[in-house]
């Protein structure tokens, strides 16, 4: 009986302790991330100081003016910023792609084949997580210069009669660089999800008489698609939001992704509205994509509780 | 005679690196080629990156000796005597340094209260804490960058606004680390002390911190790691150049001035990081190792979902 009462005690007890623990943090993210993503809507649905000319967030929802808004649409399917949008989808599209193609065989052989290798790939894999992401691309600029060593191996080997000016708005060397940019990124979560594959069932698929190649494409690969999945959305939501690649390997508005007008454009006193118009956008853009990452994260949280 | 030697020993080489390609019964050669090649791809450029910091000359792309010229020794272009380098150096350190104290505490406290926290909001703040992880940093940096600028006026654009935002992004990811450990740990050693009498507050204190430690040590420096890696939420709150840090830095000079200086900038950021990371696997393993844990330090971090 009085082994009940105390387990009532420490329940009432625990009620408050826990929530008060998370408190602060979630405090916190209420007032510097809930709150700044309203300020974003505010503004996208602000309007124009008649005096100065500048973009003013409005509060309250019911003053909201959804004009800047609706121009910053109907552009998106028709003007200017069509064509930006386009580029953005098809760069992410072929990055992607790539760096699946890169990304699978490093995974499978890093899960399946790499033996006493193991760790050191792994180490060697993961290193470019922790090399700032702008390092890296000031590498390749300084291999893509002029006189660098891309252009003069070119020529050594005869692949090219003069240098190649490689960072003036060339399309293929920006999404090289979105792909060496991001692709470890893609080769962690598909290698968690490889690794998990229990051999056993790839080895009963070999007794049941699939050649290798079979029991690749009818166990393996749909086993994995899980992480395929994953690794694909890892890299494409920084993808979406990505300015600084393009900016620095070809620095041309012909190159310019979706990102770089949202940048522009909030740090223009009087773009404001249109930046914050164009953030919504590529937030509900990404939000399917994200959607489905929190719900695959959700799942594998239940999994690794139960 | 020697002639004949080395065409002999060329053409063993050939036939075992012939016999060695077509075993069947060895690994899989394409991948293990494969492998190496995307390895060295990954971080070569940065090696050479790296190299031409200790250039001695001004070139990025022609070697001219070895030298710390950029380093230190130039008495006005080296990153100890440029003063916009140096401060890029000084404020990047320092923003990452108070991150990491704010948002490890945080992020703990965040963490036990929500792996131990099951009622009403406990599921809405999880979902909360999950989100800034999925959410591009173009839009975290426009959101935060409007909410200081329109409404929190009196928080200064600059290392202020800076470390709100950088402590805003690194919580989730202590959050993680730490709750990956909760669970490992398990609540059965807690209840063991309070059987034994101890009360919730002192089992948390003499028997849950304890072991939260190697988690708590890998969230301090995982923490300093991506904020001093941060770029595009530390540009979009930096108030002007003196709140610059090295990504900044890097990203504003790579294609307007760049020089060797630059290069041993990034290089220095390289070292932070590295430096950071091998302490948190490290501690890691150091604690895994006395646990009797199977396995390395090096593949929890590869699970770790960053």
């Amino acid at each position: 009986m009085s082994k009940v009462d105390d387990e009532r005690g420490v329940v009432g007890e625990r009620r408050l302790l826990w929530p008060s623990f998370a408190l602060p943090g979630v405090l916190w993210l209420l007032v510097l991330f809930v709150t700044p993503l309203y300020a974003v809507l505010a503004m996208a649905m602000g309007v124009m100081d008649p005096i100065f000319g500048d973009s003013l967030p409005v509060w309250n929802p019911l003053r909201w003016d959804p004009s800047t808004f609706q121009e910053v649409l109907g552009e998106l399917f028709t003007g200017q910023l069509g064509v930006v949008f386009l580029r953005t989808l098809v760069y992410v599209a072929v990055a992607t792609a790539l760096s699946l193609l890169i990304g699978y065989p490093v995974a499978y052989y890093l899960a399946r084949h790499a033996g006493r290798y193991r760790v050191l790939l792994l180490m060697l894999i993961i290193a470019p997580f922790w090399i700032n992401y702008l390092m890296r691309m000031l590498a390749w600029v300084n291999l893509l210069t002029t006189d660098g060593y891309v252009n003069q191996i070119l020529m050594f080997v005869g692949a090219l009669d003069a240098p190649r000016e490689w960072l003036v708005g060339k399309h293929e060397t920006v999404i090289l660089g979105l792909v060496y940019g991001y692709v470890p990124f893609l080769i962690l979560p598909l290698f968690a999800a490889l690794d998990r594959i229990d051999q056993r069932v790839i080895e009963a698929a070999r007794d049941l008489g699939a050649s290798p190649a079979q029991a690749f494409m009818r166990v393996t690969l749909p086993l994995s698609s899980q992480g395929v999945l994953a690794g694909c959305v890892i890299i494409m939501l920084p993808m979406f939001g990505d300015y600084y690649t393009a900016t620095l390997l070809s620095g041309s508005p012909k190159t310019n992704m979706i990102a770089k007008l949202i940048e522009q454009n909030i740090n223009a006193s009087a773009g404001g509205s249109t930046g914050a118009a164009l953030t919504i956008v590529l937030m509900v853009f990404v939000g399917l994509l994200m959607t489905y990452y929190l719900y695959s994260v959700a799942r594998a949280t239940r999994e690794a509780r139960s | 005679m020697s002639a004949q030697a080395d065409t002999t020993s060329g053409k063993t080489l050939l036939a075992r690196l012939q016999t060695w390609w077509s075993n069947p019964w060895g690994k899989p050669r394409f991948l293990v080629l494969f492998t190496w090649t995307y390895v060295l791809w990954s971080l070569v450029p940065v090696a050479i990156a790296v190299l031409f910091g200790f250039n001695a000359g001004r070139s990025r792309s022609t070697w001219q000796g070895f030298s710390l010229r950029w380093y230190y020794q130039d008495p006005d272009l080296s990153v100890l005597h440029d003063p916009s380098l140096r401060d890029a150096l000084v404020q990047s350190l320092k923003l990452a340094g108070l991150t990491m104290l704010v948002a490890t505490p945080l992020g703990v406290a965040l963490a036990i209260g929500l792996a131990r926290w099951s009622g009403w909001g406990s599921r809405p703040a999880n979902f909360l804490m999950l989100f800034p992880l999925v959410t591009p940093e173009i839009v975290m940096g426009v959101a935060l960058f409007l909410v200081f600028v329109y409404l929190f006026g009196f928080i200064q654009l600059g290392t202020q606004a800076q470390l709100l935002g950088h402590v805003t992004f690194t919580v989730s990811y202590v959050v993680i680390i730490v709750r990956g450990r909760l669970f490992a740990v398990g609540r059965e050693y807690e209840e063991a002390a309070m059987d034994l009498g101890a009360s919730q507050w002192q089992a948390m204190r003499m028997v849950l911190l304890p072991m939260l430690t190697p988690a708590i040590w890998a969230s301090l420096m995982i923490a300093f790691a991506i904020s001093i890696d941060d770029f595009v939420i530390t540009a979009f709150l930096m108030g002007d150049q003196s709140s610059a840090t090295i990504p900044v830095k890097l990203y504003s000079a790579a294609r307007a001035a760049p020089s060797p200086a630059l290069n041993a900038l990034a290089s220095i950021l390289l070292f932070a990081s590295m430096l950071a990371i091998t302490v948190a696997i490290l501690v890691m393993g150091r604690y895994r190792k006395k646990e009797g844990a199977q396995g390395s330090a090096v593949e929890d971090f590869a699970r770790l979902d960053l």
